[in-house]
């Protein structure tokens, strides 16, 4: 029974040394061992996508409150105005982002 | 097996650092292939201890007795349902429980947000593998469940009151919620680490925090079940040392819960989430320490061992590397957007926080305050349950009345009169059902009438949101009314699912107060033909047996119960006797009347040489609704946790676009 539970051991570590060496056993798909780091463009952008969903999300929300008749007709027209600007203030700049990088992109490529 | 049981935990245990140390030098360095291969690790590790389980399952199935933990906590009476749980009823075992769901849900929830966190994911495995490290260390070093020794002939047996159903199922659903808190806070962490301090860490965990705080939620409910028939006083929850500790946990996930609502409309309370998150896990090891380590004495506790300073040690470095990590990225986790007034949502979510957390910190300086009072005074004191009733009182109402007030508030702010048109309805029904339940004499109990006025505040304002939410769904056309209930619920399921756990709650606080503050209990001892009435109840003691069961010698006195001069049926209590643990437990009688929520509870106390027996008889009525809130309160979780394609296709596009289109 010893035997047998020290084999089925052996085996069993064998198989998960092998399972943990296998990134390095295979030939990676991925040109390079580097972790893709985010760059600043991203995370910029990032958070403007962010916060374009929370503009949108908030405005839906505020319709739907307005529809129920938790917000009044009074609030809402309060409201409505801060927030239709904030998120065309958002689309804009992510439009104005992704010109930016084409613009950048296309330079270099003539380059 | 043993060794092979050994060799899997050692296996274990190497993987799980490799995972930590590797991961960690890869998450530092950048380096895929090395992270590719601690994730691996991590995943064999899980591999490995699930081996290990296998083993110490097969060895309580066999009843191996060479196993000194199969020994100490089964016998050959034991029925195979005991047996089998014995797995987690004890030290080492209830230990292995932890690592191999650790290692399962870190592996998971590692696999399964590769894409969305990619850049959080890298410190996130080193952070799962050193909380599994420690656990796989104590099964290693400290308290080995494959231990062996000489086989005696017969186990010692199982503790009389673990030998409950009830008693199988809630320590695992403790443990999932203890662990599955691991998850949330390894990726705040990660995410803190990585500087990745957007909201993906919270889309990841969003659904795994639920998980575990339904676990936890659902665990104490059944933990309480469990005492009111298994400890046999009477009552449901005995803020006993052992079930706080669940509880703050529990309490903290929720204030995150509501909170982590505020992060993702508002960009706001952004360090108060990850603080929440870390005292979460931090308590949820806090609870396993006081459980495991035999510091308190506990209906619950059923060890005493020496990992209570390991525990301590590693809370405290938990603690520790937590506060620094969120102090040195403070920078990051700072506020956008500012609070517009104190009357709106967020506002009202705040308020529930800053009550959840004050309640915990109550609860956890009354199970703390004994520990300090001895280590440091030598003077061992109690903190008995008038304290923690004072203050669920007097944090549990404003928290009820703000449970009915928050959903009918608009987010950013809300003019006075608006709100007082929406709370007019239920506040009318609860002035309404306050008056008829005060003309009903429920003003013996002035908590409990006030409970109850609240309770009927939040199921009128749930109610109205339905009601609202349906009929202008209803109004777009299209749809008939079932199409827009069901449309609103599934548009917008954690609104609609958290507002069931709030009925849920509500339910709860109904059956609790009804337990608590009306109540009637007498006391009795009875000869053979003699009867006694206890509210509208009259019992008749038509004398004792005694019998053998599975394992254990059952004596019980036998009751005709009639209620208005109808007969109910019979109904027995008495003790259990048994034979291989050479104890004696307590097996109360309960008759349920499930159109009035009660229970007919009967302890017989004590069965004396002459036939008599000395009886205590409680009515308590609407306890029940304590349980049935137990169901709604995961049917409410399960609306709220399942997953919305189109929200999941939504947020994959954004982060998606986040980082495509910056490389366009």
């Amino acid at each position: 029974m010893e035997i047998v539970a020290l084999l089925l051991a052996a085996l069993l570590t064998v198989a998960l040394v092998l399972f943990v060496a296998r990134p390095f056993l295979r030939p990676s798909a991925q040109e390079s061992d580097r972790l893709e780091q985010p760059s600043a463009t991203e995370l910029e952008r990032t958070r403007l996508l962010e916060e374009r969903d929370r503009a949108l999300a908030a405005l839906k929300e505020l319709e739907f409150d307005h529809r129920t008749g938790k917000v009044s007709d009074a609030d809402y027209r309060e409201l409505v105005g801060p927030l239709r600007r904030r998120a065309a203030e958002t689309l804009r700049a992510l439009e104005h982002k992704e010109g930016a990088e084409r613009e950048r992109h296309e330079a270099d490529v003539r380059a | 097996m043993p060794e092979l049981g050994r060799a899997a935990l050692v296996a274990a245990l190497g993987l799980i650092l490799y995972a930590a140390l590797v991961g960690g030098y890869a998450a530092l360095r950048g380096r895929r292939r090395l992270l590719d291969s601690a994730i691996n690790a991590l995943l064999a590790a899980c591999a490995a201890t699930g081996v290990a389980s296998l083993v110490l399952l097969a060895a309580l199935a066999g009843r191996d007795f060479s196993f000194e933990y199969v020994a100490e906590g089964t016998s050959r009476e034991l029925p195979t349902g005991y047996t089998l749980a014995a797995f987690w009823s004890g030290q080492a075992g209830s230990l292995l429980l932890w690592l191999l769901v650790l290692t399962a849900a870190g592996s998971a929830a590692v696999a399964l947000n590769r894409r969305l966190v990619r850049e959080v994911l890298p410190w996130t495995v080193p952070i799962v593998a050193a909380v599994a490290t420690f656990f796989a260390l104590l099964l290693v070093f400290v308290a080995s469940p494959f231990a062996t020794q000489a086989a005696p002939a017969d186990g010692a047996g199982m503790n009389p009151s673990l030998q409950n159903p009830y008693m199988m199922i809630h320590p695992p659903m403790l443990y999932l919620g203890y662990v599955g808190l691991t998850i949330p806070f390894a990726f705040a962490m990660a995410a803190l680490a990585s500087r990745q301090t957007d909201e993906r860490w919270i889309v990841a965990t969003r659904r795994w925090t639920l998980a575990a705080w339904t676990f936890l939620g659902f665990g104490i409910l059944l933990g309480a079940k469990w005492a009111y028939e298994e400890v046999g006083w009477g009552g449901w929850y005995a803020w006993d040392p052992v079930e706080n500790a669940a509880l703050m946990p529990w309490l903290v996930a929720t204030a995150f819960l509501h909170s982590v609502f505020v992060q993702e409309k508002k960009n706001m309370l952004r360090v108060w989430n990850v603080v929440l998150v870390a005292g979460a896990f931090g308590l949820a090891l806090f609870g396993t320490f006081l459980t495991r380590s035999g510091v308190i004495n506990s209906i619950h506790s059923f060890t005493q061992s020496s990992i209570g300073p390991w525990f301590l040690g590693f809370i405290a470095v938990v603690a520790g590397a937590s506060i620094a990590l969120i102090l040195v990225r403070l920078p990051l986790l700072r506020a956008r957007t500012r609070l517009e007034s104190l009357v709106s949502r967020e506002a009202a979510f705040l308020y529930n926080n800053l009550f959840l957390v004050a309640f915990a910190l109550t609860i956890l300086w009354g199970v703390v305050y004994p520990l300090v009072s001895e280590a440091l005074r030598g003077v061992a004191v109690t903190v008995g349950a008038p304290y923690y009733e004072f203050f669920a009182v007097v944090f549990g109402l404003p928290l009820v009345l703000l449970m009915g007030i928050g959903p009918l508030v608009a987010w950013r702010r809300a003019s006075l009169r608006s709100l007082g048109l929406s709370l007019l309805w239920p506040a009318g029904v609860a002035l309404a059902v306050g008056l008829v339940l005060l003309a009903l004499g429920a003003g013996s109990s002035p908590v409990g009438l006030v409970g109850y006025t609240f309770a009927a505040f939040v199921l009128a304002a749930i109610v109205l949101e339905f009601v609202r939410g349906t009929r202008a769904r209803h109004g777009l056309g299209g749809v008939g009314w079932v199409g827009a209930l069901t449309g609103l619920i599934a548009r917008n399921r954690r609104r609609y699912g958290g507002y069931v756990v709030h009925a849920a709650i509500v339910l709860l606080l109904v059956g609790a107060v009804g337990i608590g503050g009306f109540s009637t209990t007498r006391e009795a001892k009875l000869a053979p033909g003699e009867t006694m009435q206890v509210g509208d109840y009259r019992l008749v003691y038509e004398g004792s047996d005694q019998r053998r069961g599975a394992n254990a010698l059952e004596l019980r006195a036998r009751l005709a119960v009639f209620r208005d001069g109808e007969s109910l049926g019979a109904l027995s209590a008495g003790k259990n006797r048994y034979l291989a643990e050479g104890e004696t437990s307590n097996e109360v009688g309960i008759r349920t009347d499930w159109l009035r929520a009660e229970d007919l509870f009967v302890i017989a106390d004590q069965f004396n040489a002459d036939g008599t027996v000395f009886l205590e008889v409680l009515v308590n009525p609407l306890v029940n609704l304590i349980w049935l809130a137990g169901l709604v309160f995961v049917g409410g979780s399960l609306i709220a946790m399942w997953p919305d394609a189109r929200e999941q296709r939504r947020l994959a596009q954004r982060f998606a676009d986040g980082g495509a289109l910056a490389r366009a």
